[in-house]
């Protein structure tokens, strides 16, 4: 028998400890100029319960006081915040549309400039290199790969990853319509996967914050794909007006695949060249 | 809000519950179901089939509507923030992307009391952790009866973990949802 019960849905109250992590994202930023503020809230929330697990302090109030005394440990912190995980070749299909719908219109330029904005540690650094060296457009290609922060720039120009991964993105480039062996890019010793330096020859590793920093040059195309969804919808906003300010007009712009455009103050500047795979082409 | 999580048969479950609910079911529903990692929409697809409510995948920064089913893109955590939805592609928790405790743990920080959370059928102990935070944030917490489950396990972990007294099969967590959020105008005449 189904029971009678009190409707439970009384008035949402916020989240007793949103008051606290409020006060180490505000402390932080007093303090480091590192701002964290504007990031998603779920996300951020887990991220620095797992430091405060970590860390052993309790509470975020701890946390903070840690964090403020302890330069190692804000570094800790903000290693935590900023990485995202990420994969070679990730979404076969955005990669594969890409290749179909838009390398034919890059074609047509003498020079091209491409960005991957929050490149994390790379992996889709080099799945686009091996692709516009498969579309012969590597030599007339910069790419500019930045991130937030260091420690995953160190990785991305690196280019060694667990060999354990390599099934997988074996199996994602050829689903991406890779036309070669994709082991000729890497060679393997019994742990790591080294990715080829001549894929790196046009790649520009460089510092910059999404959250604060300016335009600093003109693109092709920018791919910024699961990294957006880490800040709330007035940070993306922001974003996007700095991809606009930094594209070419009828550039390309490539987000993640549960990314839309649809929520963001910048719709009306792009059409859609590929809904599904969140390939846009700004207009105006 | 509504969170319903669930893995091995769980979409069975959900399908014969989401066929109880009339389109005017007013609060939104966020569901975390284990599903292979590869983007496809036929889990959407499916469980649209036997729903009068729409049922879409939820999108980063989605706002959360009523009269809505939400599910949880593959490869991605769900969140519940303030005022929308947030994804995530942090590490698997407990080999699942989505979590269930993730969907739920978020969904407490942001309503609080008023979350009712629902877990399915599951041959793990994803959702456990989640519920229990709901709990104690004062939601509602409902399980699958774990003898009409394909597997008992998931269920039966968070029964455990919460002593809930709200045990149904999937029709009668359907009827009961009605009963909680669609007050019996009938009676009151």
């Amino acid at each position: 028998m189904v029971e009678d019960v009190k409707l439970p849905l009384r008035q949402a109250k916020p989240d007793p400890e949103a008051v606290e992590l409020r006060d180490l994202l505000e402390s932080v930023f007093d303090r480091y100029g590192v701002d964290f503020r504007d990031y998603a809230y779920s996300s951020v929330k887990r991220r620095v319960m797992r430091r405060v697990l970590d860390e052993k302090t309790g509470t975020i109030s701890a946390l903070k006081e840690k964090v403020l005394a302890d330069p190692l440990a804000m570094d800790r912190l903000q290693v935590e915040l900023t990485i995202h995980v990420t994969a070679m070749f990730r979404d076969p299909g955005f990669f594969r549309a890409f290749r179909e719908k838009v390398v034919p219109a890059l074609k047509t330029y003498p020079f091209l400039r491409l960005w991957v904005a929050g490149c994390s540690t790379g992996e889709e650094v080099y799945s686009l290199a091996i692709l516009l060296r498969e579309e012969g457009l590597h030599d007339r290609c910069r790419i500019y790969a930045t991130d937030v922060s260091d420690r995953v720039l160190s990785k991305a120009k690196a280019g060694i990853y667990p060999l354990s991964a390599m099934q997988e993105y074996t199996r994602n480039y050829q689903q991406a319509g890779g036309q070669h062996a994709f082991a000729e890019y890497y060679t393997a010793d019994s742990d790591f996967a080294i990715f080829r330096p001549f894929l790196r020859d046009n790649v520009l590793f460089a510092a910059h914050n999404l959250a604060g920093d300016a335009s600093f040059n003109e693109f092709n195309a920018i791919f910024c794909r699961n990294v957006m969804i880490y800040f709330n919808r007035s940070l993306q906003d922001r974003v996007h007006g700095l991809f606009h300010e930094s594209l070419l007009m009828y550039g390309y712009l490539g987000l993640g695949r549960s990314e839309t455009m649809r929520f963001s103050s910048h719709e009306n500047y792009y059409e859609p060249i590929a809904v599904k795979e969140r390939l846009y082409r700004k207009i105006k | 809000m509504i969170v319903i999580g669930g893995s091995l048969g769980g979409m069975k479950a959900l399908r014969v519950i989401l066929k109880e609910l009339p389109a005017t079911f007013p609060l939104p529903i966020a569901c975390a179901l284990h599903r292979r990692r590869e983007p496809d929409d036929l889990l959407s697809h499916i469980l649209q089939q036997d729903s009068a409510i729409p049922v879409s995948e939820a999108l980063d920064k989605e706002p959360i509507c009523g009269s809505h089913v939400y599910i949880a893109p593959p490869d991605y955590h769900l969140q519940v923030d303030p005022l929308n939805f947030s994804l995530s592609i942090d590490d698997p928790v407990q080999y699942a992307r989505p979590s269930i405790d993730v969907l739920f743990e978020s969904a407490a920080d942001a309503f609080g009391p008023a979350v009712i959370a629902i877990v399915l059928t599951g041959a793990n102990h994803d959702g456990q952790r989640g519920a229990a935070r709901i709990q104690s944030r004062g939601g509602l917490i409902i399980v699958q009866d774990p003898e009409t489950s394909e597997s008992p396990v998931m269920p039966q972990a968070t029964l455990d973990a919460t002593g809930t007294r709200h045990v149904y099969s999937p029709e009668k967590i359907g009827a009961f949802l009605l009963k909680l959020v669609v007050p019996d105008t009938s009676k009151n005449r």
